[in-house]
């Protein structure tokens, strides 16, 4: 069945390289997640308003967010901004997908938990003489993050594997796109992508694990 | 901005785009649901440590990207000297990252059904076979149906990735086209629309089940 010789060391020897990329693809996934969080609170925020002219494009966003592939938003982010004239590296454009993507996830996973949380708690805190951006910082917000963690992580672990869409636009830093420029030279496709798979599942369990430890330090009482 | 140059010949283009996207959902769907039907019975009812291996190649499948798992399975099937064509890899691999999720879908709405109405309609002489097809099937799809409508719509967008193993399907046909007219946006933007009136209203429709079967419980 097999005529063909598996070269592991030669993906071995590739090793360092993918590991730089790893460290790229965090980096991606970590700066798209923070900037994601950011909007999203603020997206929930403009979703949950009374005025249509604040609800109409956080919806919007939302909307076309979740009904549209990754690949197209990131697609859109590097060969359609660049239409207008706005060329985008690689780099940018992926960590603008991505960013996209995670706000408009997480925009309905914190408008959940907002749900979750009684309207009474901020009126408490403003009857203590909050105002309105004190309490919902101080008593809203807090509650939401902890409400809202197990699918925080669960974007988490989808951003990372959203970077590797990265090598489509020719993003050649990161791990997948490391691992296909050692190929276009090696042709040694299946040993080095299943190392590249192996250091993906490790990256994404190392994430997954360390938000349940953080989760357990930041959210007990 | 307002004059193009796509004809509706490149537009037909793109619609055969949509009609393989749409294809390869389906097919991916369909062996994603019957495989997860088969590995969620199994994994809501046979020995935890009997399964670990199963569990844990489920588990790889959601843990690395899809596109590395459509070159790796590519690369699999050269390597073995199997010859499949791209289209059949892709309906393939696809199939089993749908099973991956389906599983947990599947095994999430056996137990959703109560162990007290499985033990009562085993109490009244029905056959395990009996209960799992008129107890369990019944209840567990209010619980399944949902995410399950949810996980297709997330199969239909990830299959955009199949371009990687050269597959002409709608984004990668919007992508021939916008080599050849320069207009990057609107092209792009014709090509979301068409996503986004695929994936739009069953994601509606999807919530919209899913509010009101909560409601009666």
């Amino acid at each position: 069945m097999f005529e063909y010789t598996f070269q592991w060391r030669q993906a071995f020897r590739a090793l360092p390289q993918m590991l730089e990329g790893a460290l790229v693809t965090l980096q991606v996934a970590v700066l798209s997640m923070a900037m994601g969080v950011a909007i999203a609170v603020l997206l929930a925020l403009m979703r949950n308003s009374s005025s249509p002219w604040l609800r109409a494009p956080a919806t919007a966003w939302v909307e076309v967010a979740r009904n549209t592939p990754a690949l197209f938003q990131i697609y859109m982010a590097h060969f359609g901004l660049a239409g207008l004239g706005l060329y985008l590296d690689p780099f940018t454009a992926l960590l603008a997908g991505i960013t996209f993507n995670n706000a408009g996830y997480l925009c309905e996973t914190f408008r959940g938990a907002l749900r979750a949380i009684p309207g009474t708690q901020a009126r408490a805190g403003r009857s203590l003489g909050m105002g309105a951006a004190q309490a919902f910082r101080l008593i809203v917000m807090p509650q939401m993050f902890r409400i809202s963690f197990p699918p925080l992580t669960n974007q988490m672990v989808w951003a990372i594997l959203m970077t590797s869409l990265g090598v489509t636009v020719g993003l050649a830093t990161d791990l997948t796109g490391v691992t296909q420029d050692l190929n276009s030279r090696t042709f040694r496709t299946f040993e080095l992508f299943a190392l590249a798979a192996v250091l993906y599942y490790l990256i994404a369990k190392a994430v997954a694990g360390g938000a349940r430890l953080l989760a357990w330090r930041l959210f007990r009482y | 901005m307002l004059g193009t140059a796509l004809t509706l010949n490149d537009l037909l283009f793109l619609g055969r785009g949509a009609l393989v996207t749409i294809a390869v959902t389906v097919i991916a769907v369909l062996g994603g649901t019957l495989l997860g039907v088969a590995f969620g019975v199994l994994r809501a009812h046979a020995n935890r440590w009997l399964l670990l291996p199963l569990v844990f190649l489920l588990d790889v499948f959601r843990s690395v990207p899809l596109l590395i798992q459509l070159i790796l399975g590519n690369a699999f099937q050269a390597v073995a000297g199997w010859g499949w064509s791209p289209f059949a890899t892709s309906c393939v691999i696809l199939s089993l990252y749908t099973s991956a999720y389906a599983t947990e879908i599947v095994r999430g709405a056996i137990e959703a059904v109560p162990q007290t109405t499985r033990r009562a309609a085993r109490s009244l002489g029905l056959t395990w076979r009996q209960d799992m097809a008129s107890i369990v099937f019944p209840m567990g799809l209010r619980v399944a149906l949902p995410s399950w409508i949810g996980l297709t719509l997330g199969v239909m967008k990830d299959s955009a990735l199949v371009l990687w193993l050269g597959i002409i399907e709608l984004l990668r046909a919007s992508q021939i086209l916008i080599t050849r007219l320069q207009e990057p946006l609107f092209i792009l933007t014709v090509a979301g629309a068409i996503y986004f009136a695929l994936s739009f209203p069953i994601a509606r429709l999807g919530a919209r089940l899913e509010r009101r079967w909560r409601e009666d419980d």
